[in-house]
């Protein structure tokens, strides 16, 4: 479980953001979740209260939109979900899949900020 | 009192955009000194340690090759590998389970890149956590061993699809534990088409030819 080094770096990135925006605080970070990304959603949510006690961020609060995994399909020639991550193959025509478009983001969108 | 409403900001922020950061420039140094590098991940005990002595010796006689190797604790495996008479540095995590791009630029230090041809990473033995954390490799391996089953590309499909390359180790086993070859082999196709997989035995030395002739190819395609 690697979250708690995770959610370190997501409050160090947030607090660099906020120092950008000239926030006087941060009430809540919005990020962006891949399967790919190998960080689970449970365990991060977890470990991002104990990640941001005593930093600007103590209190605020972790929305995680996932981002699942899309694929762009050479027969389809478009971008498509798979099947699962076992069956790593275009859910419209299963084709086997090998260029990822998306599901891969461990990614702050946005920030909440409090002036 | 005055409530304070906040603000909604958009960013766009990759959080590990540090360790990207540093992996990125490692990657621009293993380039200009035209060395190539390999990471190792697997679960413990898949053999990753054995495998890479076997390799820093077998490489070791025609090139120059160096390795570092991640694990909590002890510097049990780096002693391994140094009876392969290559340049070795134990990285010892603590707790941390994973290797990320700054331990392996520290760990790096004072080593002059363009002196070797070959430089080998084996991450701390983990099939979750590695997969997050770019090293600024050329080729990422991930071993899995006759004795582990068939079905864990299934269990830890994250680091196999990030995966470059999928090496069956203990192949000398294989026989005794009636590991299922096509259900493996399907199994890694599944999780990550197009997949290249090698078969090897760090015991008996079967494959490790392949492996030899696979790699210097792959290495030379990049220094074209």
């Amino acid at each position: 479980m690697h979250e708690l080094s995770i959610a370190v770096s997501l409050v160090e990135a947030a607090e660099e953001e906020a120092a950008k925006c000239g926030a006087a605080g941060v009430s809540a970070v919005h990020l962006r979740l891949g399967p790919l990304s190998g960080v689970q959603k449970e365990a991060l949510l977890f470990s991002y209260d104990l990640a941001t006690e005593g930093t600007t961020l103590q209190g605020s609060r972790l929305l995680i939109e996932d981002a699942p995994v899309m694929v762009f399909c050479t027969v389809c020639q478009d971008r498509r979900s798979i099947r699962s991550l076992q069956s790593f193959c275009c859910a419209t025509c299963d084709t086997p899949a090998t260029d990822v478009v998306q599901g891969r983001e461990l990614e702050v969108v946005a920030l909440e900020i409090l002036e | 009192m005055t409530t304070a409403v906040p603000r909604l900001v958009e960013v766009r922020r990759n959080v590990l955009k540090q360790n990207d950061v540093i992996a990125g420039e490692l990657r621009r140094r293993f380039r200009e000194a035209g060395v190539y590098t390999v990471s190792l991940v697997s679960s413990p005990g898949s053999g990753k340690t054995a495998f890479l002595e076997k390799t820093l010796s077998l490489l070791g006689r025609s090139h120059r090759v160096a390795a570092l190797v991640g694990d909590l604790a002890t510097e049990n495996d780096a002693d391994r590998l140094r009876r392969s008479k290559a340049p070795v540095r134990q990285i010892v995590t603590g707790t941390v389970c994973h290797l990320d791009a700054t331990m392996v630029r520290d760990a790096l230090d004072g080593w002059k890149l363009d002196e070797l041809d070959y430089l080998f990473i084996e991450n701390v033995g983990n099939l979750v956590c590695p997969s997050s954390y770019d090293l600024g490799e050329d080729l990422r391996l991930v071993l899995l061993s006759v004795t582990e089953g068939e079905d864990k590309p299934l269990k830890y499909p994250t680091i196999f699809n990030t995966a470059d390359v999928a090496v069956i180790t203990k192949v000398d086993l294989a026989a005794a534990v009636e590991f299922d070859w096509p259900a493996a082999y399907v199994n890694i196709q599944a999780v990550r088409p197009n997949m290249q997989v090698l078969r090897v035995s760090a015991k008996t030395g079967e494959g490790m030819d392949e492996w030899e002739r696979f790699l210097r190819a792959r290495s030379v395609d990049v220094a074209e």
